[in-house]
């Protein structure tokens, strides 16, 4: 039993017209255009990698790099949103918090190495009575924070996406319960200032393992390892696509129902999803943390969590590529524009969500099969 | 006895804020799946129609009450603009029309920013409304008790046309059937249209109740979006028994884990609550039936 409202959705959030450039199964690709359909996106993360790793360590100053290192950071977030709400038809507003968990758990950790064994970080004596909570303690080790970035959000995605997606809840009502997530857990940050920070975060690192991180060297690297990871993260949602499950994900999408009446469990399908994009929020967090040198509760927030949603929206949800460069470009607009044009960048971000969502749903890289078909129409 | 009384007084306040926000939300979703994010704009625009209609009305006691009609109006209007302009074109894609309405909620909360400044401005409450009456000990504030009135008056009146008149026979009509209620001869369109203008109405007289409890600020509609939709998510969509029982749930809820910790804890245990009740009953408290497919 269900509301007609939720009717439709399923049956309509799947537009025909979705351009699906490369979801081809393996076993047709015999001939050329084929070909060109499977592999013509790994030509494009070709691009996107030396662009990346080669061309712009070796042209940007470091400033500029740093600041592409954040972009590929939400970049990390926009691959795992493109999965789940472009594949999988999740309208996931809530990937702020999987962000931060990565983010808070590495800042944690460098807060700790700042602070030198068997010390508190500054900020407890200055807001509290210099004791630490028991749940910072682990967090002094470096394998168990890497442990930790990968596994807290893939347990937290699990358990909330296990209870609402078993549950059958599904369209708007996830979305919503997503950005409830997101604005619980950034006023629950805001309140505990003698554990996490509170409204300033956690700021002022010194170290990332060891390296000095007003070294430009290790700057740089720091970028490759976040441009690196962004690639592999492309790469994996690459292979993710085009096999079975990359399938079974867009069905699920677009048909629901049909998928559950073949046997399969859509709920488990969709839950995949859901944890690795968790999963690839929480490495672009972890990754934040040293090169922006703070992560705070307006990085995790609604609107954080909307930002990212925005870039995936521009670039173009269910393609490849588009999350990752349409997360860039707002990533590149909001650092630049909105310092000089604050209230002019809300406006157009605005106005971006309105144009894009009416005019060009599947974002800007949908016009390219568009102009493809135009060109090679005798 | 205060423990008791004082959260559950200033909770069935807050709860009856989130009705007159949740109204306009389950009616627009219940019957177009539309998800209105802008909603809560509509809650700004109404307190800052009161704003504006206590600077030409200058006697408080009088502008209260011409500030609920224009309230009304005025946000009804913003969502009949809405439903026109950006919504009509997006009914085949409801997912899409949340994130659409997050960019208008944007652009307005920018405008109220750039006319009335980013401060918020003040709403001074009429002399009848800043007393308060003893409740076993508390003193109840007159203005969380004109929320309520205000509240149910407007629920009040919304249920009466939806039951009685035959406008509100064709509402819940395309609400449960929306192809059948086409084939009778309903004009669906008009329906719509109608409803948009109804829900931000009530939105806006909401914004009323705000403006006199805590004053007016552009981001004002952001705080009441999400537990509106909490609201609307427990409650199930499309009528409005669901949405009252789980308006003042939530409300009370919030004053009383507010009283207990902060109003943070309160936040997340709401949250916690609405996800594990969706575990009982995932479409929410009252289901309208129809035949499609679970």
């Amino acid at each position: 039993m269900t509301t007609t409202a939720t009717d439709a959705s399923e049956v309509h959030d799947a537009e025909p017209k979705a351009p699906e450039p490369t979801v081809v199964s393996p076993k047709r690709s015999s001939s050329a255009a084929d070909l060109v359909r499977t592999y013509g996106s790994l030509v494009g993360i070709g691009i996107l990698a030396v662009v990346l790793l080669v061309w712009a360590p070796s042209s940007l100053t470091v400033f500029r790099l740093g600041n592409l290192g954040k972009y590929c950071c939400w970049a990390l977030a926009a691959v795992g949103i493109g999965l789940a709400w472009g594949r999988g038809g999740m309208l996931v507003l809530g990937q702020g918090v999987f962000f931060g968990l990565g983010g808070y758990a590495m800042a944690m950790h460098m807060k700790l190495e700042a602070a030198g064994p068997g010390n508190v970080p500054d900020f407890m004596q200055l807001y509290g009575d210099g004791t630490m909570p028991w749940w910072w303690e682990p967090f002094r080790s470096g394998p168990f924070t890497l442990f930790a970035i990968v596994a807290l959000p893939a347990f937290v995605s699990f358990v909330l996406g296990y209870a609402i997606l078993k549950r059958r809840v599904k369209g708007a009502y996830f979305a919503i319960l997503t950005q409830a997530l997101a604005v619980a857990f950034s006023t629950l940050l805001i309140a505990t200032i003698k554990q996490t920070g509170g409204f300033n975060g956690l700021n002022t690192f010194t170290t990332f393992f060891g390296q000095n991180l007003y070294d430009p060297a290790v700057k740089k690297n720091l970028y490759t390892i976040v441009a690196g990871l962004l690639i592999l993260c492309l790469l994996i949602v690459w292979q993710l696509y085009r096999s079975r499950y990359g399938e079974l994900l867009v069905a699920t999408r677009a048909a629901e129902e049909r998928i559950r009446f073949l046997g399969y469990d859509p709920a488990n399908i969709k839950l995949v999803a859901f944890v690795v994009a968790a999963v690839m929020a929480s490495v672009g967090g972890a990754m934040f943390v040293p090169i922006a040198g703070i992560i705070s509760p307006s990085n995790v927030g609604a609107s954080a969590s909307i930002m990212l949603i925005a870039g995936v929206a521009l670039g173009g949800r269910a393609s490849l590529l588009g999350p990752a460069l349409g997360a860039i470009a707002v990533g590149y607009g909001q650092t630049t524009l909105s310092e000089q044009f604050p209230t002019q960048w809300t406006y157009f971000l605005g106005g971006l969500f309105i144009v894009v969502l009416l005019f060009l749903p599947f974002g800007i890289t949908s016009l390219f099969p568009r102009l493809k078909a135009l060109v090679s129409r005798p | 006895m205060d423990a008791l009384t004082t959260p559950l007084l200033t909770g069935t306040a807050t709860g009856a804020i989130l009705l007159l926000a949740a109204v306009g939300l389950t009616l627009t979703f219940g019957q177009m799946g539309v998800i209105n994010m802008a909603n809560g704009e509509f809650l700004m625009a109404g307190a800052y129609a009161t704003y504006v209609t206590q600077q030409v009305v200058s006697s408080t006691g009088i502008s209260i009450v011409v500030a609920v009609p224009v309230a009304f109006v005025v946000a009804g209007l913003l969502g009949l603009l809405l439903e026109v302009s950006i919504i009509q074109w997006m009914y085949r894609r409801p997912l899409d029309t949340l994130l659409v309405t997050v960019g208008v909620a944007m652009v307005l909360q920018q405008l109220a920013r750039d006319v009335f400044g980013a401060q918020g401005v003040p709403v001074s409450p009429p002399s009848w409304m800043r007393g308060s009456i003893n409740v076993f000990g508390y003193n109840w504030p007159h203005r969380q008790l004109f929320t309520i009135v205000l509240a149910l008056a407007a629920l009040g009146a919304l249920g009466a046309l939806l039951k009685y008149s035959s406008f509100g026979r064709q509402i819940r009509a395309t609400v449960q059937n929306r192809d059948l209620a086409e084939t009778m001869g309903v004009s669906t369109r008009t329906v719509d249209r109608i409803t948009f203008f109804l829900g931000s109405g009530l939105a806006g007289v909401g914004g009323v109740a705000i403006a006199l409890i805590s004053g007016t600020n552009p981001t004002l509609g952001t705080t009441y979006i999400i537990p509106a939709f909490l609201v609307v998510v427990a409650g199930g969509v499309g009528q409005l028994k669901g949405t009252v029982i789980a308006a003042w749930t939530v409300g009370v809820l919030t004053a009383f884990v507010t009283n207990w910790s902060s109003g943070s804890w309160a936040q997340v245990i709401t949250f916690a609550v609405v996800v594990v009740f969706l575990q009982v009953r995932p479409q929410g408290l009252f289901i309208v039936r129809t035949r499609g497919l679970a």
